[in-house]
């Protein structure tokens, strides 16, 4: 591991050392450290790139860390992982990608994650991405597929703060019985950058539930969209909250689509887009910050 | 201390509402600004700290001419004001705009006095975002608190008493004695704040305005005749 390294996995992943529990780091399209034990086994794919990620019933407080750095240019791969998560477990996953691409060539990772969630199984699952470098391209396109048995619950933070040129972001997801599933998105493009969202869950099961909240900033001429599409099936209770701040000449477009497919079904769907509210610079500004700085606490607080 | 040398302001679409205002706000002294709705208190204290421009005018603090300050060097020159209408901000805890006001890292011993000086048992706020899901009066309470963390010597509270539900007055009394070595300058209608100012600035309509000593425009207020007189002049 060299200093870029390093970097990069504190931003991605938090990392300072080896992580504690089951982990699997993979460097340039090679796995460069794995550990796993009796509760959380990793194993390579045979028929492409990826892993697969098993976690016994019942195992309780444990973590895995799986993440992703690249550091050459002209590096593109394309990796599936698949998780498999025992019934009444409780676990918390980091991923995440980071790019530090020093050439004059496009990097791209697309992680392909399916996550199959045992009943009453409870996943806090954290993905960050963070691209730095030259101006070449840093992409990263992940794609997240969620199937959550009866009662599972599933948390899915996934961030975005800086240096991706371009990134297309799809999960999918199915809901049984009495699960549950919250996903908190943010997302910060700046110069030309581009970022597109993309979520489809269906809500299949009785008393099952989504919520999803989506806060991002657009700076610059960058470029976000943002599709959610919640389908209720059954009884059953979906959230979506979409709100984003403008900067400079940036755009962002908001496509959301709630379809009750069932009387018993309720679904919302909140977007807001707007620049900086005048009065949050103003009372900031009383209290002795300077208009870019308020700015930046603005920012910085929206995306906490 | 404050002053304000022949301040003139119009609002868009509307009539003058400050004309050749002059006025000193004491040091060591509350004053209370009242008046009608729309007779230009908010607008004066906003024009105090800069939110406002006036269309002609001069405001001094403590001998210095800062008509031409933003709103940030005012703040930094030690003008402090609570918002009448509290802003919310997502993503943005108590701690984290208390912090902003104090300048600096605190503790959360430290955020918590401030919060207790407004009525709040701070262990239930310190780390609530400052958004829509904290009711009027919390957020009008936390706006306080949020003052008293920045400091300053020139205080401007914009109807500090609207909305401060289930908490006493003497609280909100105890916070402007505790100021008592500061210039307050409060916009209020409620007599109880009335009742501990030591000069009143009565505002009338089209711009008239009349300054005095509590006693003197009380006594005024309560004589129908002189109060109408009031209104027809100008002094």
């Amino acid at each position: 591991m060299n200093k870029i390294d390093k970097e990069l996995l504190e931003k991605i992943a938090d990392l300072h050392s080896t992580p504690e529990g089951s982990y699997n780091i993979r460097k340039n399209g090679q796995s460069v450290g794995r550990k796993s034990n009796s509760d959380i086994e990793i194993i390579t794919k045979k028929d492409k790139a990826g892993i697969d990620i098993i976690i016994r019933p019942g195992v309780k407080n444990k973590s895995v860390h799986i993440p992703v750095i690249i550091t050459e240019s002209g590096l593109t791969e394309s990796v599936y992982n698949d998780f498999y998560v025992g019934e009444n477990s409780d676990i918390v996953i980091v991923a995440g990608c980071g790019i530090h691409n020093p050439g004059k060539d496009k990097s791209e990772h697309d992680g392909i994650h399916s996550f199959h969630v045992g009943k009453n199984a409870r996943v806090q699952y954290i993905e960050r991405h963070y691209a730095d470098g030259t101006d070449a391209e840093k992409v990263l396109s992940p794609t997240t597929e969620i199937t959550l048995e009866d009662g599972a619950e599933m948390t899915l933070e996934t961030a975005q703060l800086g240096g991706v040129t371009y990134a297309k972001r799809v999960t999918r997801a199915i809901l049984k019985n009495d699960a549950k599933l919250i996903i908190h998105e943010k997302i910060l493009t700046e110069f030309n950058q581009k970022a597109e969202t993309h979520f489809n869950v269906e809500l299949k099961g009785k008393n099952s539930s989504v919520q999803v909240i989506s806060r991002s900033v657009a700076k610059n001429k960058s470029y976000q969209k943002f599709v959610s599409n919640v389908i209720g099936k059954n009884e059953c209770f979906g959230h979506v909250e979409c709100d984003a701040i403008l900067l400079d000449r940036a755009r962002v477009v908001s496509i959301p689509k709630i379809d009750a497919k069932c009387v018993d079904a309720s679904l919302v769907h909140e977007a807001a887009i707007g620049k900086i509210a005048g009065d949050e610079l103003i009372k900031l500004e009383t209290l002795g910050l300077s208009q870019e700085d308020a700015e930046q606490v603005i920012i910085q607080g929206f995306l906490n | 201390m404050i002053e304000l040398k022949n301040i003139n302001y119009s609002a868009v679409d509307k009539n003058d509402i400050i004309k050749d205002l002059s006025i000193v706000f004491p040091e060591k002294k509350i004053t209370v600004i009242t008046g009608a709705n729309g007779s230009g208190k908010s607008t004066l204290v906003k024009i105090i700290m800069g939110i406002l421009k006036p269309s002609s005018g001069e405001v001094w603090m403590n001998g210095k001419d800062i008509t031409n300050f933003s709103i940030t060097d005012r703040a930094r020159n030690g003008l402090t004001m609570a918002f009448q209408q509290p802003v919310s901000f997502k993503g943005i805890t108590v701690k984290k705009l208390i912090e902003i006001a104090n300048g600096k890292s605190l503790s959360v011993g430290q955020v918590c006095e401030y919060l207790s000086k407004v009525g709040l048992c701070a262990k239930d706020y310190v780390n609530r975002e400052l958004s829509n899901k904290l009711s009027g009066g919390e957020m009008k309470r936390i706006e306080l608190a949020v003052s008293l963390a920045k400091g300053g010597s020139v205080y401007l509270f914009d109807e500090p008493e609207a909305g401060i539900d289930l908490w006493s007055f003497d609280g909100l009394v105890g916070i402007f004695e505790s100021l008592k070595d500061k210039t307050i300058i409060i916009v209020s209608h409620q007599q109880k704040i009335l009742d501990i100012a030591d000069n009143i600035l009565l505002l009338g309509a089209n711009g008239k305005y009349t300054f005095g000593t509590r006693d003197e425009i009380m006594s005024s207020i309560h004589r129908p005749r002189v109060c109408r007189a009031l209104e027809d002049t100008h002094e």
